[in-house]
């Protein structure tokens, strides 16, 4: 059996040749997209001859999400996708031009891959699902819909639309936005009690929240609707909220895993739970598609220590999209690699602490 | 190091998140606060009844005999803080210590919440009408004049996210507990000590731990609180005050422009009150609502802003523990300097003259690394529409407004505290209807002077309870 030692060389030699074909695909004058082919010519290195190793993405600027606000989207598609159909995400932002990225199948690969980290007690195959979140431009919907088919379910949906919500609490109508998750829990209620099976759901701490108290509420349970497993996102998912939700809100019988991800990245999945980490949540990017580095405040090329605290920078290489390193809105500590996941990881994600103050967050 | 739990009806809960208390001063970890989560918070309201239910188990007299016992045990006895104990004076130290306080200040409204528990039955009889308490309990009963009354509870628990900047407003939730209402503490925090040294000086004095629940953490938490209590208090600025008017469930504490209005009568002898306007200008650090922050009169405003200034603007920041420390340090940044900058402004007006700089010998506002000062501030107002004219700061800060007798009233807006220096009965009356005026103070009563027997912002009795009708027999027939 292979050492950690062993397995975190293995899928670093296995991170370099990613790196050299994605960046062989995405600017070769054949496959590369506009974007890029044009970006290519600012450089003062030839990315096709001079990136032979992750840590050569270093020498790419620093990839900024401006540059995903506006059209035309076809300057994101390598050449030979063009012809495939093409989905348009939305990656965030609640003003203005938002934000997109487009995709071909990562999607549906991501939340594949994915779905090879869900153990199959807690999210039965061929058992039917509930999408309870945010839908609409964004990818979630689609992705959570895909994983539900590849594992032989249906995926039911109940849309929410969070930037309603910010706009309603920005103007103080704190009633009108509970009427409105209350309509959100309505659908989930009546979707549960209609014997369709479901025993896998995806959502956010909020609505978990406000399902789990309403199912309580009305002398049931999470448990009892037959929901076996969860899995719920975002920065609300923290270390106090993993114990809060498996100790008064789940109960022992439901399996709950965070997930920390976005529309550029994918989906990183928590690491296994053992009761010795005291509810502690690292994430592990899904490497070589996706790399999570944690780095310093003052210096992005420099990674902290293990256990030191940095902001999350995230990298992209797939072929449908490129991202040679993007600093998330997030902080978090870097952790040692683990043998599930022989890389390294981040824990306890939560805003950046410059940005913390002005960013509206756990909306829905 | 202090451990300061959650507690959660009474039982302690130690979270995951902890957040430092810290010294104002030199950043240095006094506490580690536990942070409760606003799932949590809404998890425990499902049972907000039991606390009433625990509380109905003794009678309102028992309850005001323990809290004139938890009176003697906040301000006397060493009680529990977390995981550790604390003497009155480490109280008031830590206070001092983590809300830039001086201590002298952090006695001042110790005592000051004492009183109020110590008193707390004539405090009820008082704002009852004499009601006999058992009613409140019973929800109906006969009163002594034969007439059947109902009292319901609006809500079994009163919600409150408490300030950090203000110890003395604790005062205004104390009589719930007497009248067997929970509560559902938010601290603020910088300033968890008062609401915990209450409730460990409550349990002492045997009132059930099991009525209390305290959530310290961050704005999610006091969103929670206000959302999921039928009854609620917050402390803020005027946007908070705006947000939640017109909602009967939340009683929204913010800025009180207080005033002092000199009638005609008086104002040529306005001499012998220097001293109400300057106390009412300077006491606690002219952090409270009930702090003077305008001064009206017809004429002789500029002598009175001189008079006022002579004495205010020599004063500067010295250590906490001066005992004779008068002013309060900022200790959020940017705070002190955003007022600073908006009374710079406000002096540009040609009806603006600041009376305080020839007697300040230096700034107005006092940089320190982790902290900031504002030293008092005199404005003379020349035009009564001028926005200086109705301004108010969390410091010594008074305009001094030159206003006909006759349209006082009219303009001076919202008025928390209005002592009105006048024996004009004419003018009395039209004060005693000016529904812009909420505590009327006639005579040289200085602002900040409360009778606690009166109802503050409303009377707590009617916020916690909805008189209606009952009939357990038929009426006399008509």
């Amino acid at each position: 059996m292979a050492s950690l030692e062993d397995k975190c060389r293995d899928r670093k030699a296995e991170l370099d040749q990613q790196t050299r074909e994605i960046v062989q695909w995405h600017f070769g004058d054949d496959t590369g997209c506009e974007f890029w082919l044009e970006k290519k010519k600012t450089f003062d290195f030839d990315p096709l001859k001079d990136v032979n190793c992750f840590d050569d993405l270093k020498k790419f600027p620093l990839f900024e999400d401006d540059w995903l606000r506006g059209g035309p989207m076809r300057r994101w598609v390598p050449q030979p996708l063009q012809n495939k159909p093409i989905y348009v995400f939305e990656t965030g932002g609640t003003t203005g031009v938002p934000k997109s990225r487009v995709v071909v199948e990562d999607h549906w690969i991501d939340y594949e891959l994915f779905s090879e980290t869900l153990p199959d007690e807690s999210f039965p195959k061929g058992s039917n699902w509930l999408m309870l979140g945010p839908s609409g431009p964004r990818r979630l919907r689609l992705a959570i819909e895909h994983l539900a088919q590849h594992r032989g379910g249906i995926c039911f949906c109940v849309d929410l639309d969070p930037r309603w919500v910010v706009k309603l609490l920005k103007k103080g109508k704190v009633e009108e936005a509970k009427a409105y998750s209350a309509h959100c829990i309505d659908q989930a209620m009546t979707i549960l009690s209609a014997n369709n099976d479901i025993k896998c759901m995806f959502t956010t701490p909020k609505l978990l929240e406000a399902l789990a108290l309403r199912l309580m509420d009305e002398g049931s349970s999470v448990e009892e609707s037959g929901i076996k497993g969860i899995f719920c996102g975002g920065t609300e998912f923290t270390q106090q909220w993993f114990r809060f939700a498996c100790e008064e809100l789940l109960g022992p019988n439901v399996y709950i895993t965070p997930t920390y991800g976005n529309t550029l990245m994918g989906l990183a999945c928590g690491k296994p739970f053992d009761p010795a980490d005291n509810y502690k949540i690292t994430y592990y990017a899904p490497q070589p598609r996706a790399v999570v580095e944690v780095v310093d405040f003052e210096d992005h090329k420099k990674l902290v220590g293990y256990g030191e605290t940095g902001r999350v920078k995230l990298y992209t290489m797939t072929k449908e999209l490129f991202v040679p390193g993007f600093l998330e809105r997030d902080e978090g500590e870097r952790e040692k690699p683990h043998d599930k996941y022989p890389w390294d990881g981040v824990s306890s994600v939560r805003p950046y602490h410059v940005f913390a103050k002005t960013t509206t967050v756990g909306v829905y | 190091m202090i451990e300061i739990p959650v507690i959660r009806w009474g039982k302690p809960y130690e979270s995951l998140e902890k957040a430092d208390v810290v010294h104002f001063e030199t950043g240095e970890v006094m506490a580690r606060m536990h942070q409760a989560n606003g799932g949590l918070v809404q998890m425990d309201m499902r049972k907000a009844s039991k606390a009433r239910e625990i509380l109905k188990q003794f009678s309102c007299a028992d309850l005001i005999k323990k809290c004139e016992k938890a009176a003697d045990l906040f301000l006397n006895a060493t009680l529990p803080i977390g995981n550790g104990t604390q003497t009155p004076e480490q109280f008031c130290e830590i206070q001092s210590a983590t809300t830039g306080l001086p201590l002298n200040m952090a006695r001042g409204n110790m005592s000051k919440n004492a009183f109020v528990l110590k008193h707390m039955g004539e405090i009820l009889d008082a704002l009852t009408r004499g009601l006999p308490l058992e009613i409140l309990t019973r929800g109906y009963g006969m009163e002594s004049r034969g007439v059947m009354v109902s009292y319901q509870a609006s809500s079994p628990v009163l919600g409150l996210v408490l300030p950090s900047n203000s110890p003395g407003v604790h005062t205004l939730w104390l009589p719930a507990i007497p009248l067997q209402i929970g509560l559902v503490l938010k601290p603020g925090s910088s300033e968890p000590w008062t609401p915990y040294r209450m409730y460990e000086a409550f349990a002492a004095a045997g009132v059930p731990r099991e009525a209390f629940s305290l959530y310290p953490g961050p704005h999610d938490v006091g969103n929670k609180v206000l959302e999921t209590s039928q009854r609620a208090m917050i402390f803020g600025g005027t946007a908070t005050v705006e947000k939640y008017a017109g909602d009967p469930r939340v009683q929204a504490h913010g800025p009180g422009f207080s005033k002092i209005l000199i009638g005609d009568d008086m104002v040529d002898r306005w001499e012998e009150y220097l001293d109400v306007l300057v106390k009412s200008v300077l006491i606690n650090g002219g952090r409270s609502c009930v702090n003077c922050s305008g001064i009206w009169a017809s004429r002789h405003t500029e002598a009175i802003a001189d008079a006022i200034a002579k004495q205010l603007g020599p004063i500067t920041a010295t250590p906490t523990t001066d005992p004779n420390a008068v002013l309060a340090a900022f200790t959020m940044a940017g705070a002190a300097e955003a007022m600073n900058s908006q009374i710079e402004e406000g002096v540009k007006s040609p009806a603006v003259t600041e009376m305080t700089a020839k007697y300040r010998n230096g700034d107005r506002l006092i940089r320190k690394e982790r902290c900031d000062y504002l030293r008092p501030t005199v404005l003379h107002v020349s035009d009564l529409t001028d926005p200086m004219a109705n301004t108010e700061y969390m410091f010594p800060f008074v305009s001094v407004v030159e206003c006909p007798q006759k349209q006082m009233i009219g303009k001076i807006g919202t008025t928390l505290v209005g002592t009105a220096i006048t024996a004009d009965e004419a003018w009395i009356s039209e004060l005693v209807d000016a529904r812009n005026i909420d505590r009327l103070n006639v005579g040289r009563i200085p602002t900040c002077s409360l009778n606690w027997l009166q109802p503050h912002e409303g009377n707590i009795i009617d916020f916690l309870f909805r008189t209606r009708a009952f009939q357990n027999s038929l009426p006399p027939a008509h």
